[in-house]
């Protein structure tokens, strides 16, 4: 399983689930991270962690927790 | 002529502004109210409350500011205030007749989430394209008239930081009475309209109150969310059941609760897009994003966001001295005046040590506040604070805070006060309130007099590595090190117990870099100055005068008023003799005016220990025992609860050598030194004096950063909270500090 978090930089990928359903799963949603919408790995805080990522037409930065809730697939 | 005392103006009408956060909402909300807007709390929340009027074509309109949100489900009480707001439940604010809603225009999708929400409240509501500019620098085209028709609602154009578009957006506002109710998106599939109509009739079997529709959908939608807690608690378990039912039957139908919204409303916002506005299909390198990539970088953004921490912080600590300085003179001037025209006598102390002492002791912290928000108002506008926060985050996750809290942290170090208003850039309540309650622990620049007293009294200088680090130094760092530390486990405490559950998401955007606005930014500052003298000077001001009072009553002032007026009959005459040329009669007086000085130095002292004052510290002196005090250092505590520098100006009194002192005075750490116990023991020592240190390093001795918390959290629980842990900290710390200290000496 393939999660947000594991991208390298530059990659795309698209979403298929965001796991749980709690404040912080519906928070992710609330800001388009949707099953079967395409994210981009933009780069990572200079201390390594959050990491920012290109959805829906902005930049999002998340956490790495985070970012492991969302499970996605490579897109070549 | 003020437009409500015309005959033709209609009711008041009220409009509510909301949007996502980045939007430029409080911008746009400014330039449409110029400034005139009302501030306060929304009652039993920490929610700022703002309310501005709009007058216009002998109409008039209040104008409400809402906090910047990403969506309107509510998941805690304030959050709950928006919603309650839009929807006329909030009783303070009232009907809301028409909303404003601020989207980022360049980024329109996600900003459509929010709108699709506030459509469903069923209220006329006005669409705001905010950042036009920005769209465009994006190559996002928007076909406005397109989007006017599929919303059903009036759409305006706006860049709010060059004013384009407020006028129009003034006018719709003023005439928002002939808005009519836009359609409402009905996203959900039709099952679960079905469900709300069953539970609506559900509700109203249990006898509930009337609810709004859009409610009834949150109830059903938000699994554990802030409407089901409210209800729970007035229906008990039937409701939970009835909910967890319907919940279930949505679930086998395919309508995932809660995670359908997302979808849904996300699937409704790409419907209406489609075809209206176009987005470029690669993304589009603007030259914000090359300038990220530098700031951003591994080595380059460390050094630059070190670089701009370090101004801010200079910029509090240092720059902020000649503007107080000012202040400084200034109270004194006003002091001088008082003297010269008022008799010696309680009124004259009650004005010059009292009144004057008060209003200086609230206008010598705006130059730093004025100075912090200055920076902060730039870093917000032009988009670096986004980043201060992605920067620093992974540091700040390992105090459970998060990046947001880093600034306001960063700010206590020069000052709590400003650095307490800070945290308002913090959204998460949790995290805002462990950041207020730990700042008052960074050791502040009114810590430092303290800590240069007794470092220079009674730390011997010993020099270590050839010359380059003195012992002195090296108890002052420690002193700094103290608060931060113990910082470190308040805040997993506090997380532990009053602000439990998960860690909140770091879920942010990270907007587009642009010029800060000149007016933005002189708003802001004047804004949180007028804030903190109107809203928390009282209270200190307050605070100022009952110490005084403390320190004056009830002893006997009768020879201290008599002295004095003989000290300035005396400097008269010195200055006469001096005009005359009569240079051995001049200094016959100096010499009798040094006596009286030291005589009136005598008295001040014996008066300050007959005082409430100085009866308070000889009735704790045995609970200050055990910290190697004697009653004069309780007495310098007490009074140092308005401002911890207090203290030397205190012992200065105490001591017979008059208020005046400053922490580098010679007399006053020669004074220091050779105090006795009556037993002939000196009073201080290596021991005595760290224990003072880490007592002040702990302390809550600031009755301004108490009354700006009070003001922030809406509520005397937490100033009182504060003084109370930080007080048990300090005596615990400085119990340890003695106790260990005197062991290590004997």
């Amino acid at each position: 399983m393939t999660t947000l978090d594991s991208l390298n930089e530059g990659q795309k990928a698209r979403i298929l689930d965001v796991i749980g359903e709690d404040a912080i799963a519906m928070r992710l949603m609330e800001m388009g991270l949707t099953d079967g919408e395409e994210v981009e790995h933009l780069g990572c805080a200079p201390l390594g962690d959050p990491i920012e990522f290109f959805i829906r037409g902005y930049r999002l930065s998340l956490r790495a927790t985070e970012a492991r809730r969302v499970v996605v697939e490579r897109i070549a | 002529m003020s437009v409500t005392d015309s005959p033709v103006t209609a009711t008041l009408r009220k409009v509510a502004v909301i949007g996502n956060p980045n939007t430029g909402k409080s911008t746009l909300f400014n330039a449409l109210t110029g400034m005139q807007s009302r501030t306060g709390n929304f009652p039993g929340v920490t929610v700022e409350k703002k309310i501005g009027r709009l007058h216009l074509d002998n109409r008039v309109v209040d104008l409400i500011d809402l906090p910047g949100t990403y969506s309107l489900s509510p998941r805690t009480p304030d959050e709950m205030v928006s919603v309650d707001v839009l929807l006329g439940r909030q009783k303070d604010v009232g009907e809301v007749d028409a909303i404003v809603c601020i989207v980022d225009a360049s980024n329109l999708e996600r900003n459509l989430y929010l709108v699709s929400q506030v459509l469903d409240l069923g209220l006329p509501a006005i669409l705001v394209l905010n950042m036009w500019d920005v769209a465009q620098a994006r190559q996002v085209s928007i076909d406005v008239e397109g989007l006017r028709q599929r919303l059903g609602m009036q759409v305006i154009v706006c860049e709010a930081h060059r004013r384009m578009g407020v006028h129009e957006l003034r006018q719709a506002i003023i005439h928002s009475d002939t808005l009519v109710a836009p359609i409402r998106p009905m996203p959900f599939p039709e099952e679960f309209y079905a469900e709300c109509g069953l539970l609506k009739k559900t509700l109203t079997a249990l006898g509930s109150r009337k609810l709004p529709f859009y409610l009834i959908e949150r109830l059903l939608i938000d699994v554990d969310g802030h409407v089901e807690i409210q209800l729970a608690a007035e229906h008990g378990e039937g409701l939970t059941s009835v909910l967890k039912d319907a919940r279930a039957r949505l679930r086998e139908s395919g309508c995932r609760v809660p995670i359908v919204e997302a979808k849904a409303r996300y699937r409704w916002a790409r419907e209406i897009l489609d075809g209206v506005a176009s987005v470029p299909r690669t993304r589009v390198t603007t030259r914000s994003d090359r300038i990220d990539r530098v700031l951003t970088h591994r080595f380059i953004g460390l050094l630059f966001f070190a670089a701009v921490m370090f101004l801010v912080f200079q910029a509090i600590y240092t720059w902020s001295g000649p503007l107080m300085d000012v202040i400084e003179s200034g109270q004194n001037i006003v002091a001088d005046l008082v003297q010269a025209s008022v008799p010696v006598g309680p009124l004259r102390s009650l004005l010059i040590d009292g009144a004057i002492a008060g209003v200086g002791g609230v206008l010598i912290f705006v130059p730093q506040i004025a100075l912090l928000f200055f920076f902060i108002a730039i870093l917000e506008d032009c988009g670096y604070m986004a980043r201060a926060a992605f920067v620093m985050d992974r540091l700040m996750t390992k105090l459970g805070l998060s990046g947001k809290s880093f600034v306001p942290l960063m700010s206590s170090f020069a000052c709590a006060i400003p650095g307490v208003m800070a945290t308002r850039v913090i959204e998460n309540r949790r995290d805002r309130m462990v950041t207020i309650l730990v700042a008052p622990l960074m050791s502040c620049s009114a810590r430092l007099p303290v800590y240069l007293l007794m470092t220079t009294a009674f730390v011997p200088p010993v020099m270590y590595a050839g010359g380059w680090v003195s012992l002195r130094e090296i108890v002052l760092f420690v002193m700094y090190l103290v608060g931060i530390f113990v910082a470190i486990p308040v805040a997993w405490l506090l997380r532990k117990t009053f602000f439990k559950g998960e860690t909140p998401p770091f879920v942010m955007e990270l907007p587009s870099y642009k010029w800060p606005s000149i007016r933005i930014v002189m708003a802001r500052v004047l804004d949180c100055s007028k804030a903190f003298v109107v809203r928390a000077g009282t209270l200190i001001f307050a605070t100022t005068v009952l110490v005084w009072a403390a320190g004056y009553f009830p002893a006997d002032h009768t020879a201290q008023h008599q002295l004095a007026a003989q000290i300035e009959l005396s400097e008269i005459q010195i200055a006469q003799f001096y005009a005359d040329g009569n240079q051995s009669a001049a200094k016959q007086a100096t010499v009798e005016l040094t006596e009286l000085l030291e005589k009136q130095n005598q008295i001040s002292g014996d008066l300050i220990e007959a005082s409430f004052l100085g009866r308070t510290g000889h009735a704790i002196e045995p609970f200050v025992k055990p910290l190697g005090w004697d009653w004069k250092i309780g007495v310098g505590v007490i009074a140092s609860f308005p401002a911890r520098e207090v203290i030397i100006a205190t012992l200065g009194t105490i001591y017979s050598l008059g208020g005046d002192v400053a922490e580098d005075d010679a007399s006053l750490t020669d004074k220091l030194r050779a105090a006795k116990h009556p037993d002939g023991t000196p009073v201080f020592n290596v021991a005595v004096a760290c224990s003072i240190m880490v007592f002040f390093a702990l302390c809550a001795q600031c009755a301004a950063t108490l009354m700006v918390i009070r003001r922030e959290t809406n509520s005397w629980r937490w100033p009182i909270f504060t003084f109370a842990y930080m007080t048990t900290l300090a005596y615990v710390g400085a119990l340890v500090t003695y106790q260990v200290g005197m062991l290590l000496l004997t």
